[in-house]
């Protein structure tokens, strides 16, 4: 479309060597994106899309895809891992050339990356959509071995099959300890929508069992709505907050301890949702400051480290959008127009972003909250009066509507972003 | 649509603008351009729910096939409170008059392709 466009805008009788040439007239623009998830797969598939002319090339290690939502179902036996996975041969049949390796090294000054395998690739402009990796050690005691007993299961994959085996393998009566960081991090309802189905599990397989949430908050999303739904129907939960004692300070892997400031909690079974930041290549590619984000401009995503590398999803410091799958394709396509605008020399348009997180409390059980953003102020900003929380005051048809737009939501994400 | 910098003033073929500061005409793909049309702002964001593919199991309805009135008019309704909602009530109401305007034009001309 822009492709044919473009180049009729050159026979039109503007002399080409007078404007600063748009390198996707030329049909020579390449745009590197480094990682394959929610972010990478929609950036690329909406570059293709928008400007089939120009060369995508998608950097991802692994073959096939485990996505993160859901998989909190998958934990609680609601769900197998394969409705979580995804091939890479969509992306592929958009045109997008997929190299199945890492990203290593990136020079932003030449405009190139460095794989994993040697091969050199040098881009007009580079999308960066890593996701986060976990810092390991911020929690003493727990680096990658202790994950091996104690999972995260923040990545999906065997980190979630790992926890769901130790709930079925523990005996009823058992303690199970999570515990949640301090903000930001990967999906802000996550670890209270994993709560609540590990409790519906104990409540409905283990019943003597007891689940104790440790936060190292006070506040956190769809709060209310959590703790209505905790206290009708789990009452084998306890959430301590951060001012309660809720900051897990250390863990012992070996004798699977928790120990907060005032306490200790020796479990059967431990899920630590550790501190995050974004996925390493950032800090190689120079666009993560010291808080181990990315900022970058809210209408182009491009990084505000280094001029063209643009950062979306997890990794980046996106204001008042969550981290969120649905916020990672909202940016991605937003920023793939802005690429397009900016490779034919346009001023890309002010973006308008929309997020809706749904969280499932049990089976028919789901709660939202929604965003409606805006770039102000250098981020991006929510519309005042629109977004917020589902009713607290909500009949269960309302609930059983959510859970059932939830899943619709994930079947149609999937769909544009794999499919 | 809006050109860098630069004063931009459509002439009277769409598509068509002219760059007063390099002396240049220019024909780039403009907002206005028949079936070139850029996707107006926040109608991106709308396909996380809404499927573009018929063959999705959603209960969130595809908004390809609807006429921009029918858009206009349930997004209207649900930023009033008039027509109740589970999320949409949410989302409508972060969108102006002009903006919801251009997003229903936009499905609808999706449709008719
Ligand atoms: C338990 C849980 C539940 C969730 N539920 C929801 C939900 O209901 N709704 C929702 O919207 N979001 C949910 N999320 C959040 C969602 O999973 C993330 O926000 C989303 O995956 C972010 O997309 P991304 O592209 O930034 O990262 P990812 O989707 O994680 O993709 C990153 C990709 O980059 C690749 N990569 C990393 N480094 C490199 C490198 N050096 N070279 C090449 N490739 C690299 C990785 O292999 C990975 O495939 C949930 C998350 C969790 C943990």
């Amino acid at each position: 479309m822009s492709a044919s466009l473009s180049r009729r805008s050159l026979l039109a009788g503007a002399s080409a060597s007078l404007i600063a040439a748009p390198a996707v007239a030329q049909g020579t623009a390449h745009i590197v994106v480094i990682g394959g998830g929610f972010g990478g797969s929609s950036v690329a598939r909406s570059l293709k899309q928008l400007a089939p002319n120009i060369r995508v090339t998608m950097v991802e290690p692994n073959r096939v895809f485990t996505a993160c939502p859901f998989s909190n179902e998958v934990i609680a036996g609601l769900r197998d891992l394969p409705a979580q996975q995804f091939t890479y041969d969509g992306v592929a049949r958009s045109g997008v050339e997929i190299d199945f390796t890492h990203a290593s090294a990136i020079d932003a000054a030449a405009k190139r990356v460095t794989l994993a395998d040697g091969t050199v690739l040098t881009y007009d402009r580079l999308v960066l959509s890593p996701g986060i990796d976990i810092r390991w050690g911020a929690l003493r005691g727990y680096d990658e071995a202790a994950s091996a007993r104690m999972p995260h299961a923040w990545k999906a994959g065997e980190q979630t099959m790992l926890l769901r085996r130790q709930l079925e393998a523990m005996e009823d009566g058992g303690l199970v300890v999570m515990s949640a960081p301090d903000n930001p991090f990967r999906c802000p309802p996550g670890p209270y929508e994993r709560a609540s189905l590990i409790a519906w599990y104990l409540k409905t397989k283990k019943p003597k069992s007891k689940l104790i949430l440790l936060d190292a908050k006070d506040n956190f999303s769809k709060q209310r709505l959590f703790q209505q739904a905790w206290s009708q129907l789990f009452p084998n939960l306890e959430w301590i907050g951060l001012s309660k004692g809720g900051k897990v300070s250390s863990v012992d892997a070996n004798t699977l301890s928790v120990t907060t400031d005032f306490e200790t909690y020796k479990a059967q079974v431990v899920n630590i949702i550790p501190p995050q930041r974004a996925g390493l290549i950032a800090e190689a590619a120079g666009v993560s400051d010291r808080s181990g984000w990315c900022p970058i401009d809210p209408v182009t995503f491009e990084s505000r480290l280094q001029p063209n590398i643009h950062v979306i999803g997890d990794a980046a410091v996106a204001g008042a959008m969550p981290k969120s799958a649905f916020a990672a394709n909202a940016q991605a396509k937003v920023c793939a127009a802005a690429i397009v605008a900016l490779l034919h020399n346009r001023t890309p348009q002010e973006p308008r972003l929309i997020n809706t997180c749904y969280s499932i409390v049990m089976p028919d059980y789901g709660i939202s909250v929604a965003g409606v953003y805006k770039p102000g102020k250098g981020l991006l900003m929510d519309i005042e009066g629109a977004g917020g929380t589902s009713p607290l005051q909500a009949p269960d048809s309302t609930r059983k509507m959510e859970a059932d737009l939830a899943l619709g939501w994930y079947n149609t994400i999937t769909r544009e972003v794999f499919g | 649509m809006k050109s860098g910098g630069h004063m931009a003033a459509a002439l009277s073929r769409p598509g068509i603008v002219m760059r007063s500061a390099i002396g240049l005409l220019l024909l780039c793909v403009s907002a206005s351009g028949a079936g070139a049309a850029e996707m107006p702002p926040g109608a991106s964001s709308c396909t996380g729910c809404h499927a573009a593919s018929p063959t999705v199991d959603t209960p969130a309805p595809r908004l390809v096939g609807l006429s921009a009135a029918s858009i206009e008019d349930a997004m209207s309704a649900w930023r009033s409170g008039s027509r109740p909602a589970t999320v949409m009530d949410r989302i409508a109401k972060g969108f102006s008059d002009a903006e919801i305007k251009a997003i229903a034009a936009w499905y609808e001309a999706q449709g008719a392709k």
